[in-house]
């Protein structure tokens, strides 16, 4: 067993853990951060995309022992104090997502696309995303929400709680 | 995935000593291919030393050469203006190599040593030579269709999977290596091996050597040079067949070439005999065409990569155009 | 009763959920207790198991059982209706299909449970296996849906006989796997004789009563859960061997189990589109008037079931042809059953039927969008019944007119841009809209809020926006006043949310439910009484529905660019134009619509499922080498929405959205193909090999 300490979402955690063991399990199954989700096994889908020292990487393709001493930053940690950031609103009003599988690794990517670039042309966009598959939404809305979010971004619009919104959902 | 030991390497030589005392001790950097790997079990190291800790991420021109350390990120190579200044080609392979998450995480010594993707390679189930010598090549015969078709052997036709290794072989880059008998440097296309009848051994690297480092000469004409890729989709995908080329031309007249394969041949491919041809020709469509029939020569198809023939030629053609132009 | 024909375009009710990541798949649920399971699968397509040594692997770190045949639980694996399958729940030795279950691995942890499963050496007695279409045994099946497999009107054979102008040419369309971002999981927890399932599904009460047949007990007591499904497209519609295994392995190990298909699993148990090879001869006069067409087809089906992909239904359905034959045969390969997947049928007919039409436009050198005016038909040709609407021909003129469809000239190879010829194309959308009987049960609380209730799924489709706001809309309250609640086995009875039929079957039980509680409303003089309302009922399409046929209409235009010596093809303009009847919520439609397109897209220049014909071994199951679009791929793509009332359809008016999008867009790009480069292909996809030839 290897021990690990990492930061994620601006918390300390320490754990005892066996090197085989993947970060996106890690986040998922010891810490019970299920928003990052596993959608390919084999870093072809992006569905796991976290943020490492605030750049992207597929979290099923890291070692939870290669993330000690870093900084992780998952969809639950992004925004803050509860407020939606940019990105998210953007992806809702836009309406950048279906089933919503593939959104947090997407919105993840987004958001490290816009540190990059943060005006990115559509077509900046479209090759920037290149490594998040989407199934549902037919990537479209997805361009209109990053396009959308990187106005509001420069603006510096004010941002929406996440307490005020209703919860739905399967009982 | 097998359960493995994992230790972080505090310098070179402890990395080296470890992996050194373990024949079944890999070194692990971005990571991104050998997790890959060992999720389908096609790997399954008893050792992991992991190796990033290691002060070997400078990009960074020394002399007449850009020095690239082993653990500089794709994107971070990509990104460099040294790089994108002096070859431009390779900055666009590094851009044209799988996604942004990967490139982050990814090495520049592990991209070296990339894997094929050849699909009877990546399935434990199916016979390889190159995975279980002896089992066989599943791929003649079978779906060949991404296959190489330079470089070949009755034994394996798997392709050589590395965009960057391309413009870096026509570069003459040379990989500098530390190992338990001390530091050596070869250059790329020496670094490469056949399949021959042992595709098993894909490089030059004895157990426990580490890739420190590329230095890559700098070419005069390297900042008119381009890489073109051809796939079935815009992105994220390796290639049909991808093309690096530099030229110096003056006065319509071609005074040197170097030019790379990808995508066709079980290693980054050289085609020296095209380069010769080119020397001094003038830059013509007509010469390219030449060049490319020169480039293919002893290209041989296994069924449903027949194509890639044709298309490697035109694909080198439209790079060399692009390129003149 | 104030119903607009398009729906306002409200914003998901669950987006904020789904941009925190805060709502649950199946496989984010955790039960005190639970371990994990690991399916094995065969490594061969046909043959038997000789020996399993489980050994090794069960003296692995963590793990509790090896599940194997010689262990598993008695259970009964046999289909229990014709729409069913046989499932592979390790009750014998026999192995017909590439990545068959075979054992199950259950350990604490998920990395023990997958180790663990690797560990497993399962020797084979292997036989040779068939997976070209070619080569199966081909029978015609006894039925298709209730239909004949053959079936004809007029007389097909004298009229292409005697038609002025005939072709006929042979399509193909590959394998292809659903892949929707989630892949399967279930999660099964026994307590006594009662079985609570948490699982990825498309109908909730399909594995209750599934699940009952397996183990033989009460279908009440089965709770089953779908929590938020990551994307389904018809490959989570059938109950496949990973459910009852899970149930089996939480039985085995006496915890509750955990069990999530991988990515290179998806390629094994859990269907997928077959592959088609489809004859089609168009019989026509000179001036573009069809005379006969026939449709034959032969698709593949497993070694245990029929499965029928009903290609034929895009032709028999939709031109003014009176002498019409088709034909529907099956060969059984080593392959795990096919099943539906978006727009099962059209999707793939459509590309050989409407790419005829194209072939058939250039032929009399008539343009393809007038060819197919001219064979406009305003009844369902083959029942004669009137369509409860169709609005077919508003689609074409809109979205041609988006496109600018009367600007291009309509020689082949004869637009360029720069080196890429480009071209451009145009296909007919038609789906068939189906509807099943639907409970729902509605209750207004004393302060006006209103519960609906239903046990229907989410998918992406945005079924908890969309019904509460068709019921807001009736009740003329705020849509925020209404919740839905829906995803389990106590909730009323729903149909498969697949064969887009939920918006007519969901949708008109809601809207019958809404009605009725806006009479109880207007007789309490509009305030409900302390106790509040409650209405349930069971919304069953009455026989004069059947009256009309219901289809929902598009037609598509493409616009491709190919590099003539490279091969490879961009899709650089898309416009689609549907009549889906009354459209529910435009922004959710339009996303059904935009996500259809996209399939085409791929399903024309990607996607294809490759068998090693010798081992029967799929070669590319991982989505680095199936490819699907990626965002690159797509350009703008828009969108028209012709929405209309329908008032024959069912009393929601709307008609399905969710598969109509797919059908003709793939033949919309091949057509594009065709008049860039003047090469017409008839096997897809369209992948650079086949054009630089």
């Amino acid at each position: 067993m290897e021990t690990v300490n990492i930061e994620v979402n601006g918390r300390s955690y320490s754990n005892e853990v066996e090197p085989r063991l993947l970060l996106v399990h890690y986040l998922r199954d010891t810490l019970g951060l299920t928003g990052t989700h596993v959608g390919c096994d084999t870093s072809s889908c992006g569905a796991c995309t976290v943020l490492l020292d605030g750049i992207s990487v597929k979290s099923c393709t890291v070692f939870a022992a290669q993330a000690g001493g870093h900084a992780v930053t998952t969809i639950e940690g992004i925004g803050n104090s509860g407020a939606l950031h940019p990105m998210q609103e953007a992806f809702w009003a836009k309406h950048g997502l279906q089933c919503g599988f593939c959104t947090p690794g997407m919105i993840v990517s987004c958001i490290d696309l816009l540190r990059r670039n943060p005006d990115p042309s559509d077509a900046e966009i479209r090759a920037g995303i290149e490594g998040n598959l989407c199934r549902c939404t037919g990537y479209e809305n997805i361009v209109r929400a990053v396009r959308a979010a990187a106005a509001a971004m420069k603006a510096d619009e004010p941002r929406r709680s996440v307490a005020e919104l209703l919860p739905v959902g399967a009982s | 995935m097998n359960p493995f030991r994992y230790e972080r390497a505090q310098s070179g030589a402890a990395a080296i000593a470890a992996a050194q005392h373990d024949g079944d001790a890999r070194f692990v950097a971005g990571g991104t291919n050998i997790l890959d790997l060992m999720k389908i079990h096609v790997e399954a190291p008893s050792l992991l030393v992991d190796i990033n800790r290691l002060p070997l991420s400078k990009i960074e021109l020394r002399g007449d050469s850009v020095h690239i350390g082993a653990l500089a990120r794709l994107n971070d190579v990509a990104a460099h203006p040294v790089v994108r200044q002096a070859f431009p080609m390779v900055a666009i392979a590094l851009e044209q190599s799988a996604s942004p998450q990967l490139r982050n995480m990814a090495s520049m010594g592990g991209n070296l040593l990339q894997r094929t993707r050849c699909a009877y390679f990546r399935d434990v189930a199916a016979p390889c030579n190159k995975r279980a010598p002896g089992s066989g090549c599943g791929a003649i015969g079978g779906e060949n269709r991404m296959e190489a078709i330079l470089g070949t052997s009755e034994r394996c036709i798997a392709t050589h999977a590395s965009d960057v290794a391309v413009p870096l072989v026509a570069l003459d880059a040379v990989v500098n290596v530390a190992g338990p008998q001390g530091s050596r440097s070869i250059v790329l296309s020496d670094f490469y091996r056949l399949p021959g009848a042992t595709p098993h051994l894909e490089t030059v690297l004895v157990h426990g050597e580490l890739i420190t480092g590329l230095s890559v000469p700098v070419l005069p004409f390297g900042a008119r040079s381009t890489y073109l890729k051809v796939r079935d989709r815009a992105q994220y995908e390796f290639a049909l067949g991808s093309a690096a080329v530099a030229l110096d031309i003056e006065g319509g007249t071609i005074r040197q070439a170097r030019l790379a394969l990808g995508g066709v041949g079980t290693v980054p491919w050289r085609p020296r005999a095209a380069e010769h041809d080119l020397t001094g020709a003038p830059a013509t469509r007509t010469a390219f065409e030449g060049a490319a029939e020169a480039a293919l020569t002893g290209a041989r198809g296994y069924g449903m990569n027949d194509f890639k023939i044709a298309l490697a030629k035109r694909t080198l053609v439209r790079a060399l155009e692009m390129v003149a132009a | 009763m104030s119903q607009p024909v398009l729906g306002a375009p409200l914003d998901r009710v669950e987006g904020p959920g789904k941009v925190t990541g805060r709502i649950a798949y199946t496989a984010d649920n955790d039960i005190p207790g639970m371990v994990h399971a690991v399916v094995v699968e065969s490594t061969i397509a046909n043959g038997r198991i000789a020996a399993i040594d489980e050994s090794a692997a069960r003296s692995a770190p963590g793990v509790i059982a090896i599940m194997t045949p010689r262990n598993a639980p008695r259970v009964d694996a046999r289909k229990v209706d014709a729409n069913d399958s046989l499932l592979f729940l390790l009750q014998g030795d026999a192995v017909e299909f590439d990545r068959q279950p075979v054992a199950v691995a259950i350990a604490e942890t998920f990395e023990q449970a997958t180790y663990a499963a690797r560990l497993v050496r399962v020797r084979y007695d292997v036989r040779p296996p068939t997976t070209a279409l070619a080569s199966g045994e081909r029978f015609l099946p006894d039925q298709i849906f209730g239909k004949p497999a053959q079936h004809k009107r007029g007389m097909p054979e004298d009229a292409f006989a005697r038609a002025a102008v005939t072709l006929k040419q042979t399509y193909r369309t590959p394998t292809e796997h659903h892949n929707p971002m989630e892949t399967h999981a279930t999660i099964a927890q026994w307590t006594g004789d009662r079985l609570t399932i948490y699982d990825a599904t498309q109908w909730v009460f399909g594995v209750q009563h599934r699940l009952a047949a397996t183990f033989g007990i009460d279908p009440k007591a089965i709770r089953v859960v779908a929590p938020f499904v990551g994307g389904a497209f018809g490959c989570k519609g059938q109950t496949w061997s990973h459910v009852p295994l899970a149930a089996m392995a939480a039985r085995l190990a006496g915890r509750p189990v955990k069990l999530v298909v991988t990515r290179p699993q998806m390629f094994g148990w859990v269907g997928h589109r077959p592959q088609t090879e489809q004859v089609v001869g168009l019989g026509a006069a000179r001036d573009g008037t069809l005379a006969a067409v026939t449709h034959d087809v032969l698709s593949e089906t497993s070694m245990s079931d029929e499965f029928v992909e009903p290609s034929v239904v895009f032709s028999r359905d939709l031109y003014a042809v009176p002498n019409y034959a088709m034909s529907d045969t099956l060969s059984r390969l080593n392959i795990s059953k096919p099943t539906y997947q978006r727009g099962p049928g059209e999707s793939t007919g459509s590309f050989a039927m409407e790419s005829a039409m194209d072939e058939l436009s250039y032929a009399l050198g008539i343009d393809p969008l007038e060819l197919r005016l001219r064979n406009y038909s305003a009844n369902d040709p083959d029942s004669g019944k009137p369509y409860s609407s169709k609005r077919l021909r508003e689609c074409y003129a809109a979205a041609a007119a988006q496109f600018g469809w009367s600007a291009r000239n309509p020689k082949v190879r004869s637009t360029s841009r720069g080196r890429m010829l480009v071209g451009s194309g145009m296909a007919t959308a038609s789906r068939a809209t189906h509807r099943s009987p639907c409970t729902v049960r509605m209750r207004m609380n004393a302060d006006g809020n209103v519960l609906v209730q239903c046990g229907t799924i989410e998918q992406g489709t945005g079924t908890p926006t969309v019904y509460p706001q068709l019921a807001a809309e009736i009740l003329e309250i705020p849509p925020e006043r209404v919740r839905f609640e829906f995803g389990n086995t106590d909730l009323p009875a729903a149909p498969i949310a697949a064969g887009s039929q939920t918006s007519g079957s969901v949708g008109s039980a809601v809207v019958v439910a809404a009605r009725r509680m806006r009479e109880l409303l207007v007789s309490h003089d509009g305030k409900p009484p302390a106790d509040g309302f409650e209405v349930e009922l069971e919304d069953s399409p009455p026989p004069e529905e059947a009256e009309h046929a219901t289809q929902a209409f598009g037609a598509h235009f493409a616009e491709v660019e190919v590099d003539p010596d490279l091969g490879t093809v961009r899709v650089t303009r898309f416009v689609g134009a549907f009549d889906g009847g009354r459209i529910l919520n435009a922004k959710t439609a339009r996303s059904q619509m935009l996500g259809g397109i996209v399939w085409g897209i791929s399903m024309a220049l990607f996607e294809d499922t490759r068998y090693d014909a010798r081992s029967g071994r799929i070669m590319n199951a991982n989505l680095s080498e199936y490819l699907v679009p990626t965002n690159a791929d797509i350009p703008d793509v828009e969108v028209i929405l012709i929405a209309g009332d329908d008032p024959f359809a069912n009393p929601a008016g709307a008609k399905g959205i969710g598969e109509v999008g797919i059908c003709g867009s793939a033949a919309a790009v091949a057509n594009a193909v065709y008049h860039a480069t003047g090469i017409r292909i008839r096997d897809l996809p369209i992948t650079p090999d086949k054009l630089i030839r």
